[in-house]
């Protein structure tokens, strides 16, 4: 953790201890905001007024003796394609530019009635399609230890607006490693957890068997709490687990005495030795706290980038298919509803997002369906049964969260292949719908951080957790 | 409809193609983005071909994680969203309904 900040814990800690008040706290980040937010562009709507409102209320009832939950008084930022009622939600799209949803996502309401204070909503790669926050239309974000280089993406805004100082924690949403690769980039913690562990009612939907929403912080005990905060079933989404989210604050602490940690075989090629150096040491720190290592092997694991890539897009056209002009967002006028369609598509969104529904609506279209799509869903099946296999002789496993640090703007922005290879390590878990975490363990190139990756089977977010913090400790 | 199930990922994407797509997907694409879009694509379903190496004859697809059943709630009245907030967000709300341009191409 960045000695600078203080993290979530410390926060509730000490506005509860009446060492400080949560307006206190806000107008710090409020600070960094002002002093770095121009040169950053971590955020596409700064709520400064309600925050404000917010963090007085909560100060209000905590001095007359009212309980306001696990969170009061912490300040946190939203990835822009999370609803918030009346409050602009782009998802960095010109498509979407001024809708102000009538409704919150559940995340949002459970952060709202834990006490947190939503500071803003950040720029992310439009509807999360990209690993860079350089797709976004309204800018791109700047890693904020390095602002010639990308944050990651697509949450790049949430990563940043952590790593910068701007929110104690924030949220996220991961298809294919939106949350871990930026996390990784920015040097903080970042959760994607199993699917239907936490709601995606009122996330705006990209890949919806892929898509799941999770937390941002400087600290693992940090994310422990917000995931206990955000997770557990919501009769809103039908793909939510029906079962409580499971204690995850109260394993940090039990070490990893006698796990089982694997370790790929085969390296896929194309990592920053740098990075595989820290993977190492995320070894051998876990090996010295007792835990033993095995290797294994995901056979598959290479041609999950062709089964995401089908897979996103295919689902991705479909729910993209809402953005008409008809009820919301954009409409460029035009003599015939088909024609309206094709123009205010065409005028609202950007070439990634096109690219995407075009691989998605080929992928699904007549006479290449069986040979794409479908394909690709067997692929899924075999890395799920790859890691079932894996799981019989591990408890986690670690890998590099992302084969590089952080790279300059503009490295990759010309070839989307490049691009997609960014997520050859984050992908998997989506696939198969496990869960998964990045945490920063020293740097590599440029003195730009590394994350390593912790993989868990579905619902091993206890191990999960129980590793990060080892780790943590560790590094 | 559909090429036999062993059929091969093997790109045969043509400017024609890709502009019958582009109809499909409702994107009204500029010439310019149509011919980057067909080399792109290529280059993309060319690298996609990978999986053509395996053996998928016996291995069932798995669209969702986990298996999704029907979720039913109790069959109350509960409050749904707020009409006017709804059509505060259409581009051409009127009379309370979402205005729309004739779709036979010609206004009625």
């Amino acid at each position: 953790m960045t000695s600078e900040f203080v993290s979530v814990v410390d926060i509730v800690g000490s506005i509860r201890a009446g060492k400080t008040t949560a307006s206190d706290v806000l107008e710090q980040h409020l600070a960094r905001i002002d002093k770095r937010e121009t040169e950053i562009h971590a955020f596409n709507h700064v709520m400064a007024e309600s925050a404000r409102a917010n963090a007085a209320s909560i100060d209000a009832d905590l001095k007359s003796g009212k309980e306001r939950g696990p969170l009061a008084g912490v300040p946190i930022a939203l990835k822009d394609n999370m609803c918030t009622r009346g409050v602009p939600t782009t998802c960095s799209s010109k498509i979407l530019e001024g809708w102000k949803p009538p409704y919150d996502a559940t995340v949002v309401t459970r952060l709202q009635q834990a006490g947190a204070v939503v500071v803003g909503k950040t720029n992310l790669d439009e509807f999360a399609m990209g690993s860079s926050t350089e797709n976004s239309a309204f800018g791109p974000t700047r890693n904020p230890l390095d602002t010639s280089r990308v944050p990651g993406g697509s949450s790049g805004g949430s990563a940043a607006a952590v790593a910068a100082g701007f929110a104690a924690a924030s949220l996220g949403s991961d298809t294919g490693g939106s949350i871990r690769q930026p996390a990784a980039l920015c040097g903080v913690v970042g959760v994607k957890p199993t699917y239907g562990m936490v709601s995606r009612q009122g996330l705006v939907a990209f890949a919806s068997s892929l898509d799941q929403i999770g937390p941002f912080t400087h600290t693992v005990a940090d994310a422990a709490l917000l995931m206990e905060v955000i997770g557990g079933h919501d009769p809103l989404d039908s793909t939510s687990l029906d079962q409580p989210v499971p204690s995850l604050t109260a394993v940090l602490g039990r070490g990893v005495k006698g796990m089982r940690i694997g370790r790929l075989a085969d390296m896929p090629d194309g990592c920053e030795p740098e990075v595989l150096a820290r993977l190492d040491a995320a070894f051998a720190a876990l090996k010295a706290a007792g835990a033993t290592i095995v290797d294994i092997a995901l056979p598959s694991l290479s041609y999950c980038l062709t089964a995401y890539y089908l897979v996103a897009p295919a689902e991705a056209s479909s729910n993209l298919a809402r953005y008409d002009g008809v009820r919301y967002g954009l409409r460029v006028e035009s003599a015939d509803l088909i024609s309206m369609y094709g123009a205010t598509r065409a005028a609202g969104f950007g070439a990634e997002v096109k690219r995407r529904i075009m691989l998605g609506t080929y992928a699904l279209s007549a006479g290449y369906y069986d040979a794409y799509y479908g394909k690709a869903l067997k692929v899924r099946r075999l890395i799920a049964n790859d890691f079932a296999a894996a799981y019989q002789s591990c408890d986690v496993i670690l890998t590099p969260t992302s084969p590089t640090v952080a790279f300059p703007i503009g490295e990759k922005t010309s070839d989307p292949l490049t691009m997609y290879l960014c997520d050859i390590f984050t992908i998997p878990s989506n696939l198969a719908g496990h869960a998964a975490m990045s945490v920063p363990f020293g740097t590599g190139a440029h003195s730009m951080p590394v994350g390593v990756q912790i993989l868990a089977p579905a619902l091993g977010e206890p191990t999960m957790f129980r590793v990060a913090a080892e780790l943590e400790r560790a590094s | 409809m559909s090429p036999p199930s062993d059929a091969k990922t093997t790109p045969k994407i043509t400017a024609q193609v890709v502009a019958k797509v582009a109809h499909l997907a409702r994107l009204d694409l500029t010439e310019a983005e149509l011919a980057l879009m067909t080399t792109q694509l290529t280059g993309m379903l060319d690298h996609f071909g990978d999986i053509d190496k395996l053996d998928l004859s016996a291995v069932t697809p798995m669209a969702q994680p986990f298996p999704i059943k029907n979720v039913y709630r109790e069959d109350v009245v509960v409050p749904g969203l707020d009409r006017q907030e709804v059509l505060d967000n259409a581009p051409a709300p009127q009379d309370g309904r979402f205005r729309v341009p004739p779709s036979n191409g010609s206004e009625s």
